[in-house]
């Protein structure tokens, strides 16, 4: 048992955390949310330039070999800095499909471009009636020659707006809520009957509707099997699940640093309100939280890392964990800011909003309660 | 076995991350240089780490005997001379006070050894050191005693030959304990004790006592003044008074000094400065207290009856509502053995256990609290029966009423109601954490 990370892995997290530090300041941040794209490309391309786009993938496919740990590494920080580029859906998710399933031609067909930072991508995971349940799935997929003919709706496609390469899990056998029968396919943006409304979510990600009428794709066009795409996408949801597991740490501390700064600041009658006791236990709660949000996080990573048998187990903790913890920090941020907390000016606000939607994000605190319940069984 | 180096090519995660490099184009691979076993983060147990643990469980296995192993698994207190026996066995083996320095005959284990052993003494239900001698008193000896006393104590503890208690709190003096009263004043060679401790565990058994006394009233601040005295309980004037808690037990006493002559010999340290030494022996009380092993092997038990079935009936385990709080419970211990671990790591690298002891302290009682509620809530009416004299292994099997461990779960229960007012209340650890982490 080794608690420690490797330089290299040091060397990863000083980079992102540096950059956070110092180029990465909250009005940008906002102008870039505010912008019509939701993010600023040229910072993307600098994460690319930065190897940061890498580090999931293998070092055949021009990736860095990184694991659990890197990922956890840099999200806390991308959780700091409140990053709203699309690291997640381009790297975590469309690119975890694609580290996973696709063949060598289909890697140097679209993964070289999402590593360089050229092309966009998202994974459509969820549909309208779905909830949290990624293996309901209506949107068919019908054999048609050669090819398919996708018809249906797929929501919430985090980076739908951008993305050229849409990963959709369509239904090519079972009933809706079957785990066989899901088969993935790569759909471009612009093919005829691919209807994308994109939108601004609370939390000032992008994402869009997209729905499907009569699309044709090539049978070449299909990741893995035909049939056996559930498996790839629950891991992939998995370390998705970590990954934003890890941001929200990230917000959780700096959202609790900033409180008890404020606390000490701010005075009131006289006196910090920092030094009425009413305030310091919730603080003390507050940094509890953090602290054993962190170490669910460290033990999810380590287990998934070594692929160890509470790998899944460990997943469903952690999003408990931090769907409960999150939200209870985040309110009292807010509380403890008073009406500054409530102005769409102080950063605070936003931390908020994101640790809320994290808390949906792959099914909420309840959610993963009961899978880990059914898991203990 | 590394749990956190010091080498310059690690960092530890409890440091976190804002070094002063530059921000740089990552290296080409960032697992393409060999690195060395051990060298880099790792859940499970290293080849030396999984013998250690199997030599620790072939010794409780072995060595734990059977008569207290089935006292233990039926929930029956042991007596005062089980528990010497016991550590008297632990003793031989050099296990009795594994986190004291080996020159006096601790064991010189690395944090994760400690893990393991706290695993194996829960998982084997083999009680702890009796905590008053071992890892109370002890560290305040070895630490600021002299040589002269370290001599003539320690052996005495390891070896179990004297009892302790802690005589701390008075009725005017609980969370406030610099307001304590009991006063020992100087007489030539000797102090004049007179005064009153109170909730004083296992006095009734104790040989000595161990005691914050005021040595001075003219001071600037009421910490100062105060002095760390050790006193023979079978010196006249020193008398003992039970008192019956909330679950009908006798555990804690009242001790009342009248003019009691201590030899000035027995003051530890210098005069006026015990409130120090006192405040490092409540940080080790502390790490103590989280007994996240215990509260494992507490968790698996509880699991394993609620799943099965009674005459027929559906296992409570079943109950999604009962499920869920007991998921739950394992989470937040899950979370607490890992930040235990953390602690563990920064302690490793040279930090001393500070005040996120007091976190340990908090997380670990609720945890326990957390398991003592569901364990009243699977025994169901059998919570109920109050029959304390069943817990004694001559009590004919057929006057039982109901399990033993079902009946005694509100009395558990109510008696671990004092873990969040023991060691200082949680409400003073979050005073502590207030003032010395969050510098509120």
């Amino acid at each position: 048992m080794d608690f420690t990370i490797t330089e290299e892995q040091s060397m990863l997290a000083d980079s992102v955390a540096k950059f956070i530090e110092n180029d990465y300041d909250f009005e940008s941040r906002q102008k870039a949310a505010e912008s019509e794209l939701g993010y600023n490309q040229d910072l993307w391309q600098t994460y690319a330039d930065l190897g940061w786009t890498a580090v999931p993938f293998d070092e055949d496919d021009g990736g860095l070999g990184g694991g659990p740990i890197e990922l956890m590494l840099m999200m806390e920080q991308f959780g700091r800095g409140l990053l709203v580029e699309p690291f997640l859906a381009n790297i975590v998710l469309a690119g975890g499909v694609l580290r996973r399933l696709a063949t060598e031609e289909q890697k140097a067909e679209w993964l070289a471009g999402i590593i360089s930072g050229e092309t966009h991508a998202a994974l459509a995971f969820a549909e309208p009636q779905a909830r949290f349940d990624i293996s309901n799935v209506a949107t068919s997929a019908k054999v048609e020659g050669d090819g398919y003919v996708l018809n249906g709706s797929k929501s919430l496609v985090l980076n739908g707006g951008s993305a050229k390469l849409l990963i959709v899990p369509a239904r090519t056998g079972g009933a809706q809520s079957d785990e066989d029968g899901i088969t993935l396919f790569v759909v471009n943006t612009d093919t005829a009957g691919v209807d994308v409304k994109s939108y601004k979510t609370v939390d000032a990600q992008q994402a869009a509707e997209i729905s499907f009428n009569n699309v044709t794709v090539s049978g070449t066009d299909i990741l893995g099997t035909v049939g056996d795409g559930y498996s790839t996408l629950q891991a992939v949801i998995d370390e998705a699940t970590l990954a934003v597991c890890a941001e929200a740490v990230g917000i959780m501390r700096t959202m609790h640093d900033k409180t008890v700064e404020y606390a000490k600041s701010r005075v009131q009658f006289g006196v910090p309100i920092g030094s009425f006791q009413a305030l310091q236990h919730r603080l003390v709660e507050t940094l509890m939280e953090c602290e054993q949000s962190q170490s669910v996080l460290l033990w999810s990573a380590m287990v998934n890392d070594a692929d160890g048998g509470d790998a899944r187990k460990s997943i469903h903790a952690l999003k408990h964990q931090i769907g409960t913890a999150g939200i209870s920090v985040a309110k009292e941020a807010v509380q403890i800011h008073g009406g500054m907390g409530m102005t769409w000016d102080l950063d605070i606000a936003h931390y908020f909003k994101r640790l809320a939607a994290i808390d949906l994000l792959f099914g909420n605190a309840d959610y993963h309660l009961d899978k880990f319940v059914d898991l203990s069984r | 076995m590394v749990l956190a180096s010091t080498a310059n090519t690690h960092c530890n995660l409890n440091v976190m991350l804002l070094a002063d490099t530059e921000i740089c184009r990552l290296p080409i691979a960032l697992k393409n240089q060999p690195i060395a076993q051990g060298d880099s983060m790792n859940v499970d147990f290293s080849k030396d780490e999984l013998a250690f643990q199997e030599e620790v469980r072939a010794f409780f296995d072995n060595k734990f005997p059977d008569d207290l192993k089935k006292k233990t698994e039926s929930g029956i207190e042991l007596t005062r001379d089980d528990f010497i026996r016991w550590q008297k066995i632990m003793n031989q083996q050099g296990w009795a006070a594994i986190n004291w320095p080996v020159e006096f005959g601790g064991t010189g284990w690395t944090p994760i050894q400690k893990y393991i052993y706290a695993n194996e003494i829960a998982r084997a239900n083999a009680p702890d050191m009796v905590p008053f001698g071992v890892k109370m008193v002890a560290p305040v000896i070895y630490t600021y005693g002299t040589a002269e006393q370290c001599e003539r104590f320690l052996p005495e503890i390891l070896e179990s030959n004297v009892w302790w208690c802690q005589g701390y709190s008075e009725p005017g003096s609980g969370s406030d304990l610099a307001s304590l009263k009991t006063k020992a004043d100087r007489d030539g060679d000797h102090y004049i004790v007179n005064g009153t401790k109170t909730w004083t565990t296992l006095a009734q058994m104790a040989d000595w006592i161990f005691c914050l006394v005021r040595t001075s009233s003219d001071v600037a601040r009421r910490q100062e003044g105060i002095s760390f005295l050790l006193i023979d309980m079978n010196t006249p004037g020193v008398t003992v008074t039970p008192i019956i808690t909330i679950e009908g037990g006798h555990e804690v006493n009242e001790v009342h000094f009248e003019n009691v002559k201590v030899p000035a010999d027995n003051l530890i340290g210098e005069e006026g400065k015990g409130w120090t030494y006192g405040k490092v022996l409540l940080q080790h009380e502390r790490t103590n207290i989280a007994n996240v092993a215990r509260s494992k092997v507490r968790l698996g038990e509880l699991r394993d009856k609620t799943s099965q079935e009674i005459n027929g009936g559906t296992p409570l385990i079943d109950d999604r509502n009962f499920a869920r709080k007991l998921a739950k419970v394992e989470i937040e211990l899950k979370a607490l053995e890992y930040t235990e671990l953390r602690t563990l790591a920064a302690v490793a690298v040279g930090k001393a256990p500070g005040p996120e002891s007091s976190i340990l302290k908090i997380r670990g009682t609720e945890v326990q609290q957390g398991i003592d509620e569901l364990f009243v809530e699977a025994a169901g009416y059998y919570a109920l029966p109050y029959v304390p004299q069943q817990y004694d292994l001559e009590f004919p099997d057929d006057e039982r009423i109901g399990h033993g461990a079902e009946t005694r779960s509100s009395l558990v229960y109510f008696n671990n109601r004092k873990a969040s007012i023991y060691g200082g209340s949680n409400e003073i650890q979050k005073n502590i954490i207030s003032k010395h982490v969050l510098g509120l």
